[in-house]
């Protein structure tokens, strides 16, 4: 486990890993978004967690086929399969290393780009908790749909569509939290619910994985 | 016995492939399969290795005893050769890998990436996975491909040392590896296309 | 013995669908052409709607087999889990397009109803917003299964996605919920069942009975059409599997 965990993360880091890709694409969107909707500080600001919070959920997406498919196409997948470690505990590594280089850096990224959309100052505390508790739901939900779309060529734009409906929940409640903390409303309930839904996938999905896995190496 | 295999069927793709087979290997030994392209030969593999769920039948051997090796390596290109062996070594409970790149000469390549690897090179990483995952029994599926004359020899000596360090080995291959051992052509246990062998498929037939 | 799972067999079960489906589909229609006529020019207008409200008799059965295919769904990826009967697979695949036009049908004559009663061909209220992830979800069941060509893969990754996005679209409604209160009315079509139609919110006794009427039509159609596309995508499998076998002898 801690073996895989340390080659993902080296490999991410090492030239053609993918790491920073979707980082750049975090500050793009943030960049786009004003071209887009008018340079009103005002505007921006009353959208601006919502936005960071698609931005980043777009972002994990991008890199969520890697997860899977570079292990699959090369056997290194078949080899774990046979190795002295559950499937279930590579699927949680497999989460946890997307998150690690993705989840993790977008959400230490996210105050930088609050300030490019003018996010008033009481919700960067909000932005980044709900950031930081809801990004680790992307990643595991992103590794099932891995799973699922593993032995699949050009599995990538289906690898959206699987996800990006399991994200519902998570986007809504985390996006919530974000807008209530800008406006300096309560954020309680929502942030109960999300980290609820985080701490459930969490415990579930590396396991549905696992048996997704399984079907697909067969 | 260290292996035994007892009327195995096997299907590809909801096609019953294979029936009744059944052979073991011992301790110490050596079985070498052969059969034409397509055979099966792939699919009884995997389904020995406990990738794939045969249609009936038992594989009989110690648990977690199994190292399988196919086509695809399982190599980083981004990793160095030695850190390649470490990651699998570190995978299977192993902390040396210095047998293994002496075992396939790969102590002078041992830190060229991957991707800066020939195809015979790759091969020899690959195999040298075999000695660091500790276990006794080798389950190869065509290990000698784009391996050079040299290397083969190479190849089989590790071999005879995993044997004579009683482990034991199932290898598919259309050449001599100069091993001692038996031969089994699998196309003996090729399926009678008419009979119904519980495939997946079969139900609609 | 006769037990219903004999008719997972495949070939039990195109006999048993061969004999049903003239009946159902008779059925069906008797049940939608009846319902439908006696829905559009036989009831009186909605005293605050006007004649708009008819479009009920296609929005709320279209609504209620959206939600109900996907159960039905759910229920047979359960089954081929448990029993590993080809049929009940087969059955969740052929439901799929189903599920995803009745959603389509839902949505469009909510517009359409929507457009003169809230002066908005859309609101992002929890129910629309639902439906649409819901016929997102539909989109991706459907796509997985296009997309895998082992159909035992197939229909064990198809009934794993089935499984887990109940759970996600349980959670969405949800979620939605809680995101936006909405302008939807409730449900009221089952109190209206038990209690006369008094309250505005209701849907009276008069509109009730061609509506139920409509309710069975789109249900049986729904069994007419499940059993023809099961029957299908059976000889569609048959057909592979002799031309597999074809191929290796």
């Amino acid at each position: 486990m801690r073996a895989l965990l340390r080659r993902d993360l080296t490999l991410a880091f090492r030239s053609g890993g993918g790491f920073g890709l979707g980082l750049a694409f975090f500050l793009i969107v943030a960049i786009l978004v004003p071209f887009a909707v008018g340079p009103e500080n005002a505007l921006l600001s009353k959208i601006a967690a919502g936005i960071l919070w698609l931005g980043a959920l777009l972002a994990c997406l991008l890199s969520l086929d890697r997860i899977f498919a570079l292990d699959w196409e090369d056997g290194t997948l078949d080899l774990l399969a046979t190795a002295p470690v559950p499937l279930e505990m590579v699927c949680a590594a497999k989460a946890l290393a997307h998150w690690l280089t993705t989840g993790l850096p977008l959400t230490l990224a996210a105050p930088v780009l609050g300030i490019l959309l003018s996010l008033p100052p009481e919700g960067y505390v909000w932005l980044i908790a709900s950031l930081l508790l809801g990004t680790p739901a992307l990643s595991v939900i992103g590794t099932f749909g891995a799973a699922l779309t593993v032995g699949i060529k050009r599995g990538g734009l289906l690898l959206s569509l699987l996800v990006l409906p399991l994200y519902v929940p998570t986007l809504i409640f985390g996006a919530e939290v974000a807008r209530r903390g800008a406006e300096g409303l309560t954020v309680t309930t929502p942030l109960a619910l999300m980290s609820g839904v985080s701490l459930a996938v969490i415990a579930v999905l590396p396991f549905v994985s696992a048996l997704v896995l399984r079907v697909n190496l067969r | 016995m260290a292996l035994a295999v007892e009327n195995l069927s096997v299907a590809r793709g909801g096609l019953p492939l294979l029936a009744g087979v059944h052979f073991r290997v011992a301790a110490g030994q050596a079985l070498i399969l052969r059969g034409p392209n397509g055979s099966g030969k792939t699919t009884l593999l995997r389904s020995i290795a406990g990738l794939q769920k045969p249609t009936s039948g038992r594989v009989e051997c110690a648990e977690d005893a199994i190292a399988y090796a196919a086509h695809s390596d399982g190599l980083k290109s981004n990793l160095t050769v030695s850190e390649n062996l470490a990651f699998w070594a570190d995978v299977f409970g192993n902390d040396d890998i210095s047998p293994a790149l002496e075992g396939f000469d790969l102590k002078s390549l041992s830190d060229r990436p991957a991707h800066a690897l020939s195809a015979g090179q790759k091969r020899r990483l690959g195999l040298a996975r075999l000695l660091v995952t500790g276990r006794p029994i080798w389950v190869l599926d065509e290990p000698t491909v784009s391996l050079d004359q040299t290397f083969v020899a190479m190849f089989a000596d590790v071999v005879k040392s995993h044997l004579a360090g009683g482990g034991s080995a199932l290898i598919a291959t259309h050449i001599d590896l100069g091993i001692e051992a038996e031969t089994l052509d699998i196309s003996v246990f090729k399926t009678d296309p008419t009979a119904d062998l519980g495939a997946f498929d079969e139900a609609f037939l | 013995m006769a037990s219903i799972w004999q008719y997972a067999n495949p070939a039990k079960f195109m006999r048993l669908s061969d004999t049903l489906l003239p009946w159902v589909s008779l059925a069906a229609a008797l049940c939608l052409v009846g319902g439908l006529i006696w829905g559009f020019f036989f009831t009186p207008d909605d005293f605050r709607q006007g004649s708009t409200v008819k479009i009920i008799y296609l929005h709320v059965p279209a609504a209620l087999m959206a939600i109900n295919i996907w159960f039905m769904m759910l229920v047979a990826s359960l089954a081929w889990f448990i029993r590993r009967q080809h049929i009940s697979a087969l059955a969740a695949k052929a439901a799929a397009p189903i599920g995803a036009v009745m959603t389509v049908i839902a949505l469009l004559t909510g517009a359409i109803w929507g457009e003169p009663m809230w002066g908005t061909w859309w609101v992002w209220d929890p129910r629309l917003t639902s439906f649409l992830i819901l016929f997102l979800f539909y989109l991706g069941y459907i796509a997985l299964w296009e997309a895998i060509e082992n159909p035992e893969t197939a229909s064990d990754l198809t009934a794993i996605l089935c499984l887990v996005g109940s759970v996600f679209a349980v959670l969405s409604r949800y979620a939605v919920n809680f995101w936006n209160q909405g302008l939807h009315q409730g449900a009221s079509v089952m109190r209206a069942g038990a209690i006369a139609g008094d309250t505005e919110e209701r849907v009276s006794n008069v509109f009730a009975a061609p509506l139920f009427m409509c309710i069975a039509g789109f249900g049986l159609l729904f069994v007419a059409l499940i059993l023809m596309r099961t029957s299908t995508e059976i000889r569609k499998r048959r057909a592979a599997a002799l031309m597999a076998r074809e191929r290796m002898s």
